[in-house]
């Protein structure tokens, strides 16, 4: 090897090194450039990781980027599942992002014990008095402000119309017993009767909240919430009656590995045809028709009714479960997140996600978007509801909500009594 | 084997270009300086992994003496060993154990054979041998996150492949995930499907380690194909089995990704293991203090494992490494 060839090799080597090495640094420095302040960056992290929510946050981001020169909104959309164990991490790290999604209840509360998000104080929370006051409740952690709802909705059946008629349903269920009498039926005339994610629990959990909240009550389960006794023989009871239902095996094949969003899933099911009717909130129809095949679901097909009256029940067929889709603001939010989230529930805003989007809207004088008849029927529902449940997964300390959709998830296999179940609950609720 | 090194000064002191032979003393000065040297090349590695493995490891030992939901710098709430009196009640980790033991066993008795077998197969002269070697070991190279979504489709009860398949011989109705009593099975299956190309190739190269005089010796003598195998190729491909058993067991012990992905667990924790069990409790439960319990048992399990085979199956393989003889001065 001559020295020449060496010496060309070597400076070679060296240009290429340097060459790495200035690209590192380059990409290193322009990191550096977008926090310096140069243009303020918003990370947001929200779940409607299909169109048309979609699109429509990403148009509404657009918008306030426009009028707000400097400011970059980096929306990250995450599905369902993955969002809960990608903000565990960040949040348990003590990073949150500057806005991202929220459902309110226990989950709020330990993430604001830990001081990750900012409270709305002042101005912010006095623009909040056009937000309805129910979904505004939820996001309230011992009287303090801490997050806001873009949507209010609740849980209740959407059903097939055509397949309700093929098996000879005339009139819709209004007690528990009618319920699984037209379970009955269907089954009876070859088809699915119920669509159920068994896999992914909290789908099943509905069942027994509400349940839960028909036998005892809105006030009952806001006690057993204050002493943990989830182990009170309304929640054995709750556990009975879902057992009654189960016993009719009135889910899809497969149910107990099947997954909500999946493609074929609950809501895909659902969205092909292939099922009467599922439990579930004021979504369903749009994530139907985003995992069906051809996209569109079942049209005007689709019918919603609320869950009905249990007899010898002490709660009102009018108290419903439900919940709200909102935000929170990360800890190290820059101010221009408040701005943001405000223009998120304009009237306007709130309009464009009720007509595109499907979305139940918060925001006073937002309603009358609201194009489909069932999430009218809905929004009729919750107006003149007379007590309200937050979700049971959401509404406790993430250990209490995750024991309900195991223990739930064991009823519906039938692996356990409704006795064990509620012990199950109850025990782990003491142990907070 | 230590030599003595004799200084033969006589024999030197007159020769022109001797070399000077170092005393004892300067002798030991060198190898000091030697591992001296060696140091600034083996830091990078040793920071890496004691900032990564053995903090981690001792702070999760610390945490698991806590009540923690994880938020706000460290624990406060000093539970003792609670957490591992709970750990040890807890139906859903015994059941992890037990779980964790079927697999083990499965791997043993059916993965460990078939890969054999097919390795042996595929030492032969055959047509296309190598395209059978590389269609066995390509599942290895699809990563396990991929594999397991590929098989949630393959496996769904309504179209998947496995189900129409079946129903051209009119078995209809199956479920694979979703039933409790086959969970575990059909995951069992799954893993296999993507590990027993790497065993196979594994198993292969120890095959073909074998002087293959060895085995003409056998059949001069007179040996059937079963005696070889059992007398001569069994025992020499003995030190690559007990790695291909051990690298089973521990990737067993620890299986978290093919069961995240097919089942979370389910249904009602019938394919649960302790590391899908850890996860929940630490990152969906926010018991974090309980998980880290969790964690340091994985720990335990693993590590009194893996110092026992070493120590008491693999000692004539590895001589030298755990024990003094055959080591170098």
């Amino acid at each position: 090897m001559n020295p020449t060839s060496l010496l060309r090799r070597r400076s070679f080597l060296g240009l290429a090194g340097a060459a790495a090495g200035a690209a590192f640094l380059q990409a290193c420095h322009r990191d550096g450039a977008a926090a310096s302040g140069k243009g303020k960056a918003l990370e947001w992290w929200h779940i409607q990781n299909t169109d048309p929510m979609l699109s429509v946050w990403a148009q509404l981001a657009k918008g306030f980027e426009a009028a707000h020169a400097g400011v970059k909104i980096n929306i990250t959309p995450l599905e369902n599942e993955a969002f809960k164990a990608k903000l565990t991490t960040v949040t348990q790290a003590g990073n949150p992002p500057d806005l991202f999604h929220s459902w309110g209840g226990g989950v709020l509360q330990q993430q604001v014990n830990a001081g990750l998000v900012k409270e709305f104080t002042g101005e912010a929370q006095a623009f909040l008095s056009n937000v309805s006051s129910n979904g505004v409740k939820l996001y309230q952690v011992d009287g303090k402000q801490c997050g806001v709802p873009y949507e209010l909705g609740m849980v209740g059946f959407w059903y097939n119309k055509e397949l309700f008629a093929k098996a000879g349903v005339s009139a819709l269920p209004k007690t528990w017993s009618d319920l699984l009498g037209v379970v009955r039926q269907i089954k009876a005339a070859k088809i699915v009767p119920i669509a159920l994610a068994g896999g992914d629990k909290w789908p099943a959990h509905f069942y027994w909240s509400y349940l839960a909240i028909r036998q005892g009550g809105v006030a009952g389960m806001a006690e057993a919430a204050k002493t943990g006794a989830f182990d009170g023989a309304d929640f054995v009871t709750a556990g009975a009656k879902l057992q009654e239902l189960v016993e009719l095996e009135p889910f899809q094949p497969g149910f107990l590995g099947a997954k909500y969003m999946a493609s074929d899933g609950q809501s895909a099911i659902m969205g092909n045809g292939q099922a009467a009717m599922e439990l579930m909130g004021q979504w369903a129809p749009t994530i139907e028709a985003a995992y069906s095949t051809d996209k569109k679901g079942i049209g005007d097909k689709l019918g919603f009714f609320p869950f009905p009256a249990l007899e010898g029940g002490k709660g009102s067929p009018s108290e419903v479960l439900g919940g709200c889709n909102g935000f929170a603001i990360g800890k190290n939010a820059p101010p221009e997140a408040f701005e943001f989230v405000k223009h998120l529930l304009s009237a306007e805003s709130q309009r464009k996600v009720a007509a595109e989007g499907g979305v139940l809207p918060v925001t006073k004088g937002a309603e009358d978007a609201i194009k489909d008849p069932n999430l009218k029927l809905v929004h009729q529902a919750l107006a003149s509801a007379t007590g309200f449940q937050l979700y049971l997964d959401q509404a406790y300390p993430p250990a209490i909500g995750q024991q309900v959709n195991d223990s739930v998830a064991a009823l519906v296999a039938r692996s356990e009594t409704p006795e064990a179940v509620a012990r199950a609950i109850a025990k782990t609720a003491k142990n907070q | 084997m230590t030599t003595q090194v004799t200084t033969p000064v006589a024999a030197t002191a007159h020769g022109p270009a001797a070399k000077q032979i170092p005393s004892p003393r300067s002798r030991r000065g060198a190898s000091a300086r030697r591992q001296l040297a060696i140091l600034p090349f083996l830091l990078p590695a040793l920071l890496l992994f004691g900032g990564l493995v053995l903090v981690p490891i001792l702070l999760a030992i610390y945490t698991s003496l806590f009540k923690w939901n994880g938020f706000g710098g460290l624990p406060t709430n000093f539970v003792g060993l609670d957490n591992f009196v709970r750990l040890l009640g807890d139906e859903v980790f015994t059941g992890d154990l037990s779980r964790g033991l079927v697999l083990v066993l499965l791997s043993v008795l059916v993965q460990l054979p078939v890969a054999l077998g097919l390795a042996l197969l595929l030492n032969q002269q055959l047509r296309f041998r190598g395209l059978y070697r590389l269609i066995f070991f390509a599942p290895y190279v699809l990563s396990e996150v991929i594999t397991g979504v590929l098989f949630t489709m393959v496996l769904s009860p309504n179209g998947g492949l496995v189900n129409k398949i079946l129903a051209v011989f009119g078995v209809s109705g199956q479920t694979w995930l979703a039933d409790p009593g086959r969970a575990l099975l059909t995951l069992f299956f799954v893993v296999s499907w993507k590990y027993f190309g790497f065993h196979m190739i594994l198993l292969l190269a120890g095959r073909q380690d074998i002087p293959p005089e060895l085995d003409e010796a056998g059949m001069m003598d007179g040996a059937s194909s079963w005696e070889i195998f059992r007398h001569i190729t069994l025992p020499l491909l003995g030190p690559t089995i007990r790695i291909s058993v051990f690298l089973s067991i521990i990737g067993a012990i620890q299986l978290f990704d093919m069961v995240w992905v097919l089942t979370g667990g389910g249904p009602i924790h019938s394919s649960e293991t302790m590391a899908v069990t850890m996860f929940q409790y630490g990152f969906r439960r926010y018991e974090v203090g309980y998980a880290s319990a969790i964690s340091v048992a994985m720990f335990l399990i693993s590590m009194v494992f893996a110092l026992l085979y070493q120590r008491y199956v693999l000692r004539r393989d590895i001589e030298g490494a755990v024990t003094k003889a055959g080591a170098m001065p």
